[in-house]
């Protein structure tokens, strides 16, 4: 830990600069709108195909990759809008690549499911559960062994706990001791099944014991808990003392994807959780320390409007792949 | 094993700079030079290390580069293939090794969604140069969970490369190529090979991926094998010349993609088509390979039916003579070649 944690002050509050809590607050509102936006699109039907958002759950992403440096990676999941936004990638872009458009992130050819930005770091989103998880665990494997010193953030879902990929990658990870940090966004249900029925664990943190390594479970709705938690488990890396697994609470206000028809949850349930909004939460937290003022959020939300405003119009105006181009990049074209 | 020794890309090497090496002796050389020549280069596998590998290819490796550049894994072949994957994407070159073929079913997830495809899904912006390696087919009488030939299932997904080498000399080239290539290359090393022996040219060189060998020059029919049926088919070939057949083999070496042009070029040459391969026949290499000509202008060069000599529709057999039942032997390939010219088929 750098600094001394103060009695009853937040972690964020004592460890961050009021700029990058600002920051950070920015992003969690961005992550919002930008979904909010996407949603819409799709619903007017200028967006195809599918996509799984993750509102409710910005503190989880913005709160875990504070911890992280620029150069830091990170892997992520179906629901991977906001470890994308997260990580520093442009909405414009975002935008583009859902439209299908050739200056999207993966030029067209990849969409929300399979979002990434290997510039900043994000490996990239994956259609597959746990799909990323072994993917990371090689990600750190290659720091060590090439000493970069990079510590690797492995985001993946509550159902992913039960996939074979999950084991096997905690004990690879585990007996190599490699720099990757392990963070379980636990929303409750893999889909529609919740974690009560599909997990022999009352806590998914509990797995880690299983392969000799720090667990813990903390309220991924607030960013300064998830921040201290996965700021640990980073040092922790980064200092070749091995991985750990962050458990981050949390809950997807909308439905798994566009065909959920919130069947096996209840309105209540729903509502409670939207009372435990991380980002009205994280707002009233910078104002009762002085760090930010109600108008400067206000002004904060201005103005992301305005970029997803200009960001999907980037999106429409952008080109649309050739259709002579369907098989570029099956293959890398050599150039001999 | 046969006159193969002699092909013509060998050739361009001199005697002195050649030495005679078993096929999974071919390998180790190669992966020795890799990991001396390149420190991205490591090693993964189940048993590789002290134990060598189930078949010896990785042998005393572990001694000369450690443990942490060859690396026993756990048994876990979708993890393990996953790390591998991932390792490759972030700059490592990992050679990853499945113990038997068949245990690589456990890894489709990783080899198929994530590697095959990850450079497309992400626009282009990574490559994954990961290579495998898949100790396959029967033949040692391991039964129906050891001896697939499941080749065709990976060259079926766009983004993988699939290499059958059928000599010590292409085994070790090939592997040497497979790691320069950016993309994921699948290599199926029939196990009843590891203890042929051929001359192989020491040090560094590579055998082009993509690129299929005319292994013995013939006018009367063109046989296209794979991996052990090559030495197969030569060896029938043989014996269809004393009966005065002349029969040109083809190595196909690489199943995806595949050297077009040399097996229609032989088509057009020789007029008839036969299609040798120890996986099941039923969709596999042999339909495309058969596919690929009906669809080209070597269709009307055709004076006979094309002839696919596969595997059986079944799970490979434990009893021994089962076992052979269940692929192509030379006898079957002499007497559907034979039957095919005299126009009996």
């Amino acid at each position: 830990m750098t600094k001394e944690k103060k009695a009853n002050v937040p972690f964020a509050i004592s460890n961050y600069s009021p700029e990058q809590l600002r920051e950070a607050l920015r992003k969690m509102i961005l992550i919002r709108r930008f979904e909010e936006g996407a949603e819409d699109c799709y619903t007017r039907g200028l967006i195809h195909g599918t996509m799984h958002l993750s509102i409710g759950q910005e503190a989880s992403a913005v709160g875990s990759c504070m911890a992280l440096k620029p150069d830091d990676q990170i892997t992520s999941t179906h629901r991977g809008h906001g470890h994308c936004v997260a990580k520093g990638a442009e909405a414009s872009r975002m935008f583009a690549e859902f439209f299908g458009k050739e200056t999207g992130y993966c030029k067209g050819r990849g969409g929300s499911m399979h979002i990434a930005d290997v510039e900043m770091g994000n490996l990239g989103a994956n259609g597959i559960v746990a799909g990323g998880i072994p993917i990371a665990v090689g990600a750190a494997l290659t720091s060590k062994r090439l000493k970069l010193g990079k510590v690797v953030l492995c985001f993946f879902g509550d159902g992913a706990n039960n996939e074979g990929a999950f084991h096997e990658s905690l004990n690879m990870a585990s007996i190599w001791n490699l720099p990757v940090v392990f963070i379980c966004e636990n929303n409750k249900y893999g889909m529609s099944t919740s974690i009560e029925r599909s997990t022999a664990v009352k806590n998914i943190s509990d797995r880690a014991s299983a392969y000799s390594m720090p667990g813990v479970t903390v309220d991924g709705n607030d960013l300064s808990a998830i921040s201290e938690a996965v700021t640990i488990a980073v040092e922790r890396a980064r200092a070749g003392d091995g991985p750990s697994l962050v458990e981050s609470l949390t809950y997807r206000w909308r439905g798994h994807s566009k065909s959920d028809r919130n069947k096996y949850r209840t309105k209540e349930e729903i509502s409670d959780w939207m009372d435990k909004d991380p980002i009205l939460r994280l707002s009233a937290v910078l104002q009762e320390h002085s760090i930010i003022t109600a108008k400067e959020i206000e002004a904060i939300e201005t103005s992301v409007d305005k970029e997803i405003a200009d960001a999907i119009k980037f999106a429409q105006e952008s080109p649309s792949p050739s259709m002579n181009d369907v098989t570029r990049d099956v293959y890398t074209e050599l150039t001999s | 094993m046969n006159e193969m020794t002699k092909t013509n890309t060998a050739e361009i090497f001199k005697d002195g700079d050649m030495v005679e090496m078993s096929y999974a002796e071919a390998i180790r050389d190669a992966l020795d030079i890799a990991l001396t020549n390149d420190e991205r280069v490591i090693l993964m596998g189940e048993d590789i290390g002290v134990y060598g590998g189930a078949f010896q290819v990785t042998g005393d490796l572990v001694h000369k580069h450690g443990e942490d550049r060859v690396i026993d894994t756990p048994i876990s072949e979708l993890g393990g293939a996953g790390v591998a994957v991932g390792a490759a994407a972030t700059g490592l070159r990992p050679i990853f090794e499945f113990q038997f073929s068949d245990f690589a079913m456990l890894a489709m997830e990783q080899i198929c969604n994530q590697a095959a495809k990850m450079r497309y899904m992400l626009g282009g912006n990574v490559s994954v140069p990961v290579v495998m390696r898949f100790p396959a087919g029967s033949g040692t009488g391991a039964a129906a969970q050891h001896s697939q030939s499941l080749e065709a299932w990976l060259a079926h997904v766009p983004g993988l490369k699939v290499i059958q080498p059928a000599t010590p000399y292409d085994a070790k080239g090939m592997l040497l190529a497979a790691l320069e290539d950016p993309d994921p290359v699948m290599i199926f090393e029939h196990k009843i090979l590891y203890k042929s022996k051929g001359m192989v040219p020491k040090g560094h060189y590579t055998v082009p991926i993509g690129k299929a060998e005319i292994r013995r020059e013939g006018t009367d029919v063109t046989i296209v094998a794979t991996s052990i049926m090559v030495h197969k088919s030569l060896d029938a070939a043989k014996q269809l010349e004393e009966v005065g057949i002349s029969a040109e083999v083809i190595d196909l070496k690489t199943i995806r993609p595949i050297d077009r042009e040399t097996v229609l070029a032989s088509v057009r040459k020789t007029s008839r088509l036969v299609c040798v391969y120890e996986a099941v026949k039923t969709l596999g290499i042999g339909a495309e390979i058969s596919a690929m000509v009906a669809e080209s202008d070597a269709f009307d060069y055709l004076d006979a039916p094309i002839l696919r000599l596969g595997g059986a529709d079944t799970p490979i057999p434990y009893n021994p003579d089962l076992e052979k039942a269940a692929v192509p032997q030379i006898d079957d390939i002499v007497v559907g070649v034979t039957q095919l010219v005299k126009g009996e088929r």
